[in-house]
């Protein structure tokens, strides 16, 4: 007798996505860019590159540099700006049935408001995450995302101004997580996606200087894993308010390893450079495991961390 | 476009510290275009943990292992032997498993092409110019002017004579043909051919002094760029360069893989490109 297809449906903040995975903001363009390779149909939502209220050109080069188990970047948020976005960007992902959910940021706090505002406008949005994580930019990144006053103080800017689902991106460079998590949860945050990068450096040590144009960027990739995974954890612990696992995931035990902890959903990264089909492998594979454990809904896994 | 899981068909060092790696790829001659490139994963495993990008040599066909197959496709990289993972792909072996995402990017503008061609080849930046010359050769006249340090940088130029192509080679040692620049060659040769246009790669010193000389005489040039990348696919924003017009101010920035690796000259910002722009390391020497 065949067996029945695991349930792998998830909510996300009101938002209803077909499976858990989603790719990471920053890692898939604004999702068009990997339609030649993968069925964006098919994945649980698409999650495009930070957008803030004018176009943002980035940082200087060289922008990345690759490590062990990982790579950094500094590319400083270039992205099109929300006035392209809503001309050029959204006409393909209308067409595609896949919810989107936005990635932006601001410069300011009146910039959050006014970029949230201005999403909270179109249809094709079905939730907004916000950045107050970025590493690679003083304002409007991870300035905020350090202090959980000022966290809280965009969140519940933001949202004033919006009508969407709220996911806060959190960043790992803070010595207690949960601090930050509670603040925006109090402010008004649907959900939280954990992890952003965490600050790293690398050195080319015949010239003496920073392989970077910054000197810094943010880590990602599997050697950041485990250390998402404990945040997550932490996180999960601390809030009501579902949780997004970021942060290393390359297959379907990575991701599942954020599931059982207590996220709800996950994003996938870095992995997606590496192979642009990736997140099918991890939809496939998590599948393949509830089928062998017998688990009719994938619900049953999460959180389901014994200790 | 797409992404293959394949395997390779032969992989042989051509000259000390270059090697040449055949690749079967179904289908892919039928969509690559002079100029383009692929992302070659070295290893399924997870180090090193990026795909690297090469430029596609060229594509054809192998007779099949026994009679009644079809014939198997597949495409070639050269590659120079640099760091890490070159240094993986040069230990790979007939039948191994390698995944393939390509053909990539923009390749040259063929419309430019009306008079004189001249082909300005730097040690592994031959590799582009190699599918270009066979379109080329087939409307008219095609010359390579192939520069490198010494013997061992001069590669596959017979192949490039099989297809018709009158070959040009100096070295800086002068241990094969002509002793100096490559670009003493390029001005010499646009003195006889004033009409002519230029398709370079190579080292970025090259490529700026390549540029001088044609900005100087009005010389249509086009530029194959190598820029650090992650994905290959327009996604990451890591493999940008600066634009022309490009200030601190009013930064302009081109991405490398998507609208490259192939540029005309006066869409780049030449102004401190030995120095900086994201050139990689390995071609500011
Ligand atoms: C469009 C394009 C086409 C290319 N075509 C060829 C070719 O046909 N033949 C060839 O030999 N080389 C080519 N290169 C350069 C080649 O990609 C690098 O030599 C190779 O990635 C080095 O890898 P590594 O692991 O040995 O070096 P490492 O130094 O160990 O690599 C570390 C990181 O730097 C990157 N990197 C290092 N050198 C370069 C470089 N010169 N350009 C871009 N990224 C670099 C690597 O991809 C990796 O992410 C091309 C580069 C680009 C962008
Ligand atoms: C090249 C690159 C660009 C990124 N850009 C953004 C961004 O615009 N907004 C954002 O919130 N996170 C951004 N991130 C962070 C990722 O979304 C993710 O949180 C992080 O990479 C960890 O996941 P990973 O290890 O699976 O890559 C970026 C990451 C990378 C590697
Ligand atoms: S390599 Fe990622 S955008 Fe070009």
């Amino acid at each position: 007798m065949e067996r029945k297809r695991p349930n792998l449906a998830v909510e996300i903040a009101g938002i209803k996505l077909k499976n858990p995975v989603m790719p990471a903001s920053g890692t898939f363009g604004y999702g068009e860019e990997f339609a030649p390779y993968l069925d964006l149909e098919r994945i649980g939502a698409i999650v495009t590159k930070g957008l803030s209220l004018k176009p943002k050109a980035g940082n200087p080069t060289p922008r990345i540099a690759e490590t062990s188990g990982g790579m950094l970047n500094a590319i400083g948020l270039q992205n099109v700006g929300v006035d392209a976005f809503i001309e050029t960007k959204i006409p393909f992902l209308r067409k595609v049935k896949t919810p989107t959910i936005v990635n932006f940021f601001g410069n300011t706090l009146e910039e959050y408001g006014e970029v949230a505002r201005r999403l909270s406008d179109l249809p094709e949005v079905a939730g907004v995450e916000l950045n107050i994580s970025c590493p690679n930019v003083k304002q409007g990144g991870i300035v905020f995302g350090t202090d959980p006053c000022a966290a809280a103080d965009v969140v519940s800017l933001v949202r004033k101004h919006l009508r969407k689902p709220l996911i806060v991106k959190l960043t790992p460079n803070v010595t207690d997580i949960t601090v930050t998590a509670r603040a925006v949860e109090e402010a008004g945050a649907d959900a939280i996606s954990c992890i952003n990068t965490l600050t790293g450096m690398a050195v080319d040590v015949r010239s003496r200087r920073p392989r970077l144009a910054n000197g810094t960027g943010g880590l990602s990739g599997p050697a950041i894993r485990p250390i998402a995974v404990r945040l997550v954890h932490q996180v999960v612990q601390t809030v009501r308010i579902p949780v997004i696992g970021v942060g290393g995931i390359g297959c379907a035990e990575d991701a599942l390893e954020f599931l059982v902890v207590g996220a709800t959903a996950v994003q996938v990264g870095t992995a997606n450079f590496i192979d642009p089909t990736v997140m099918l492998s991890v939809i496939g594979g998590i599948e393949k495991f509830c089928i062998e454990e017998g688990i009719g809904d994938i619900r049953e896994i999460i959180g389901s961390l014994e200790l | 476009m797409n992404n293959y899981r394949t395997k390779i068909l032969s992989n042989q060092e051509i000259s000390p510290g270059y090697f040449r790696m055949r690749i079967l790829a179904p289908g892919f001659g039928e969509t690559a275009r002079p100029g383009q490139f692929i992302m070659f994963r070295v290893q399924l495993s997870q180090s090193p943990l990026l795909r690297r990008p090469f430029g596609v040599f060229r594509t054809g066909f192998l007779p099949p292992d026994c009679e009644g197959q079809p014939e198997k496709e597949y495409l070639e990289i050269l590659y120079k032997v640099v760091g890490s993972g070159t240094g993986i792909m040069s230990e790979l072996h007939e039948g191994d498993r390698v995944e393939v995402l390509g053909p990539l990017g923009k390749g040259f503008d063929l419309e430019a092409a009306a008079g004189e061609k001249i082909l300005v080849g730097g040690g592994i930046g031959l590799v582009p110019l190699y599918m270009l010359a066979r379109k080329l050769t087939e409307t008219g006249r095609v010359r390579l002017l192939m520069g490198g340090r010494t013997r061992d940088d001069i590669l596959a130029v017979t192949e490039f004579e099989r297809l018709g192509v009158e070959t040009y080679v100096s070295t800086d040692d002068g241990s094969l043909g002509e002793e100096g620049l490559v670009t003493n060659v390029l001005e010499r040769k646009l003195d006889k051919y004033p009409d002519a246009v230029v398709y370079a790669c190579g080292p970025m010193p090259m490529l700026e002094a390549v540029q001088r000389i044609c900005t100087r005489r009005g010389t249509p040039l086009q530029v194959s760029l190598e820029a650090l990348m992650a994905c290959g696919v327009g996604a990451c924003l890591g493999c940008v360069v600066k634009g022309s017009g490009h200030s601190e101010e009013t930064p302009r920035y081109l991405c490398t893989c998507k609208e490259g690796p192939v540029f005309r000259a006066e869409q780049l910002d030449w102004s401190r490109a030995g120095e900086e722009n994201g050139y990689c390391e390995g071609c500011k020497s």
